[in-house]
């Protein structure tokens, strides 16, 4: 059936004279999750508002990303055309996995959308706010077990450096991962563990049907109908964003990059855009040049950094 | 309005010609990509969600649902006919159909599983929709440990149920374990027997592994003993349909497995391996033929069948009443809801009654076209084994490598493909058992997590495993499967035993 497809991509990519402005997105992970979505979107945008006549998405599944990435590395140096979708849970997985390739062998254009983490615990829990659940984990770590996504994603880093900023060891705290957060869901509804974190989204239907209580999330500023104090207002200084981005192929010349930036900036501003962010509940966090740069300087650092806390990196 | 009016309103919406054609579009491409080895529904719904943007909500997850079903049972012709399961789910399958197959029973085979999908998908759905509440509270009590007992239970009583030896079918399930090692570690994050090969990092995929060990090896196996030999393959011998003894060993099969799958089906970290698996070694402890198991016992494909079609109808209980997905396909179904500004959860019910009831309702509507469709296909599909030999495997070769490339386009896979083939091929020379690997793969690293996730839970303490009254019945149920056998072994009920025990290659 693929093949078939392939086929008739390749068909059709023969039937319409190659433009300048054609792109092909590569998902580094499977169809269906976030990276997936992100490109999938990115395509319907394009070609919609005209940014790009002819926009192809590959899916590269994977480890983190990384197996992707180091596929778009090795085969699309100086290749102005194609385009990697990435995020936060690729810096992590870079380090955890020891990757060969970084996101440095890549030409990041800009961030693209965001979401933060929300804490939660089951209805039936004692536990009424962020403060009673950290001095919980202050008292006994192990005591205080977390449900949430895999081991050294965006999830295991917001409990690490919560746990940093309330003065607990970070090596103590008791993370459960587990492959996603409908799995981490079940546990959390079953009251299986103290407390769960994941993005806002996998948990608001839950807490609007009254069966989770949110107790922070981790934004910088409070969230719009979101009734829950962000983690900084609670008296912890951190602030976690899990964002989406899209990088270039490495190689290219400064006219390259630019024309590519500039195409970016347009769908980034687009009505549909802006549509489908507000459908698919995404924060516009469009980021470009070279704030964007620095921005992602000092997230590789600091995750790193609480990555070595947590003992997952060494 | 109370559930039955919301279903009937449901059932006027699926009857629509539109939702009709959705539905029939989705249950034939559904079994079309069940049918080819590798690319499961999961990946072909992913492919369609971009192409069902312009399409309106209904029709659309009408028709994810179909393919859904659809591939749950395309996936049992491959593994009865030509011993290459698409999915983990017809992995057992194809240990007691594609005997029946080569016995010149594919027939009646092939109609079991088609007859057994559409009476548990049928009694699964409407359980769904008027148990799916009450259902879902169950499934929430079980946590990692129970998880975990229920992992233990399986293991126990489908490593008894394979091979003569129970020796070599452990050997064979911990080859397995240990595969299911490779990648990397889910709670720690830490690599394991990987070697530095990124693609390994996310482990052995299933089905790579399923069809080297069952199509390769046996591909091998036959080229290995020279071009005259005479494998006993019959392509009909008798009816093509069941006989009143199929039917009557067939029925009690098909509700035993359906009522394992669903109920198994609806758990978050259930799934329709598991079922399959559970139904298989149920059927098999309370055959009145025990001797035809291992060659050819129709219950064995009836079971297993019924199990997972009813398992796929459970995994839409978490999804529709809490929103959590729990298989790839679901997860993608969710995605497509989603899309749509649907949130599923425990709200769906209320916010949208319509579009749930009319999802329901075509499930109804996809299984009696699945039925349609499939029972007077079954003819011309064994003439697949009229084929001579050296074209069919010649195709079967193909087909596979061709089915696993396209799932994962990567010489690393396609070297996995061969080392496990070759693997496969020795391990039936030397007379080891293939389809405890595949289990040991498919359910080692879930038993693992959820045993570490208990711990890890309990902070250590090792009694929390028996302190659930649920875990604990269950994990004595697999201490008695274990058990009782050696007693009646040592009373000299060892022959019955040892007839009991075939191997099934």
């Amino acid at each position: 059936m693929k093949h078939a497809l392939y086929g008739a991509m390749f068909a059709a990519a023969l039937a319409v004279p190659a433009f300048a402005n054609d792109y092909s997105i590569m998902a580094p992970a499977s169809p269906g999750g976030g990276w997936d979505s992100t490109a999938r979107t990115m395509q319907e945008v394009m070609q919609a508002e005209g940014i790009s006549s002819s926009v192809q998405v590959t899916n590269v599944p994977g480890a983190g990303g990384t197996v992707g990435l180091a596929q778009f590395v090795a085969s699309s140096s100086g290749d102005p055309s194609q385009l990697i979708v990435g995020g936060y849970v690729m810096v992590g997985a870079i380090l955890t996995n020891a990757s060969p390739v970084s996101l440095a062998d890549v030409t990041p254009i800009a961030r693209l959308t965001g979401e933060a983490v929300a804490i939660v615990v089951p209805a039936a829990s004692p536990i009424q706010d962020i403060k009673g659940l950290v001095d919980a984990m202050a008292a006994d770590p192990g005591a205080v077990s977390w449900a949430g996504g895999s081991a050294g994603g965006v999830d295991h880093i917001t409990v690490g450096l919560l746990a940093k900023a309330a003065g607990v060891d970070p090596t103590k705290i008791n993370y459960v991962a587990f492959s996603g957060g409908g799995e981490a869901t079940a546990a959390i509804l079953g009251n299986q563990v103290t407390a769960g974190i994941s993005g806002l989204g996998e948990f608001l239907p839950q807490v609007e049907a009254g069966t989770m209580r949110l107790l922070a999330v981790s934004s910088d500023a409070r969230l719009e109908g979101v009734d829950a104090p962000t983690l900084t207002e609670a008296g912890y200084d951190v602030v976690v964003q899990n964002w989406r981005m899209v990088a270039a192929a490495p190689g290219l010349s400064d006219e390259q990059k630019a024309q590519v930036t500039a195409d970016i900036e347009k769908l980034a501003k687009s009505e549909g855009w802006q549509k489908a962010l507000a459908d698919k509940g995404w924060a516009d966090t469009y980021l470009a040049g070279a704030d964007f740069e620095a921005q992602l300087a000092k997230e590789i650092e600091a995750t790193t950094a609480i990555l070595k806390d947590i003992g997952l990196v060494q | 309005m109370d559930t039955f009016s919301f279903l009937l309103q449901g059932l006027a919406t699926a009857f629509e010609p539109m939702m009709l054609l959705y539905a029939l579009i989705g249950v034939t491409l559904g079994t079309a990509v069940g049918v080819l080895p590798g690319i499961g529904p999961a990946l072909t719904v992913a492919l369609l969600l971009p192409v069902t943007y312009g399409l309106d909500a209904a029709g659309s997850l009408i028709m994810f649902a179909g393919i859904y079903y659809g591939g749950m049972y395309g996936g049992s012709t491959t593994s009865i006919l030509l011993n290459t399961p698409g999915e983990s789910a017809s992995v057992i399958t194809a240990l007691e159909g594609n005997k029946m197959a080569r016995a010149g029973r594919g027939g009646p085979a092939l109609a079991t599983a088609a007859i057994g999908s559409f009476v548990a998908g049928l009694l699964a759905t409407l359980m769904l929709a008027f148990l799916a509440p009450h259902v879902v509270k169950l499934a929430l009590i079980f946590g990692p440990r129970e998880y975990f007992a229920l992992m233990v239970l399986a293991f126990v009583t489908v490593s008894a149920a394979f091979g003569e030896s129970a020796l070599r079918g452990l050997v064979s399930l911990f080859i397995g374990l240990a595969l299911a090692m490779v990648g990397i570690d889910q709670l720690t994050g830490q690599t394991r027997l990987a070697f530095g090969v990124p693609q390994l990092l996310d482990g052995i995929e299933v089905t790579t592994l399923a069809v080297a060990m069952f199509a390769l090896g046996e591909a091998l196996f036959v080229a290995a003993q020279g071009p005259d030999n005479d494998s006993g393959i019959l392509a009909i011998k008798g009816r093509v349909r069941m006989t009143a003894q199929d039917w009557a060993r067939s029925w009690k099969a098909w509700l035993r497995g359906t009522a394992i799958g669903f109920p198994i089906g609806s758990m978050p970290a259930g799934g329709a391996d598991i079922a399959s698996f559970l139904s298989y070694a149920t059927e098999r402890n309370m055959t009145k033929h025990p001797e035809e198991f291992g060659k050819g016992a129709i219950e064995g494909v009836a079971g297993p069948e019924a199990a997972n079609n009813a398992a796929a109808a459970g995994t839409l209980v978490p999804l529709l009443t809490l929103g959590l997905p729990t298989t790839a396909t679901a997860a993608i179904m969710l995605a497509g809801f989603q899309q749509f500004g649907l949130q599923p959860g425990p709200l769906l019910f209320a916010t949208a009654p319509q579009l749930v009831w009319g999802l329901i309702a075509s499930l109804l509507v996809a299984n009696v076209m699945l039925l349609v469709l499939n029972l007077p296909l079954i003819r011309f599909w064994i003439l697949l084994l009229k084929i001579p030999q050296p074209w069919l495997y010649g195709g079967i070769l193909v087909f596979a490598t061709l089915g696993t490339l396209g799932v994962n386009p990567s010489p690393v896979e396609l070297m996995m493909l061969v080392l496990f083939g070759t693997m496969g091929y020795l391990m039936r020379l030397f007379n080891y058992p293939i389809a405890p690997v595949v289990v040991g793969l498919i359910l080692g690293p879930m038993a693992e997590q959820q045993l570490r996730r208990a711990l890890s839970i309990s902070q250590g303490d090792w009694t929390t495993l028996v302190q659930s009254p649920v875990a604990a019945v269950l994990l004595l149920l697999a201490l008695a499967a274990l058990v009782v056998p050696m007693i009646l072994r040592a009373r000299g009920r060892g022959d019955a035993l040892s007839q009991i025990g075939t191997a099934e290659d």
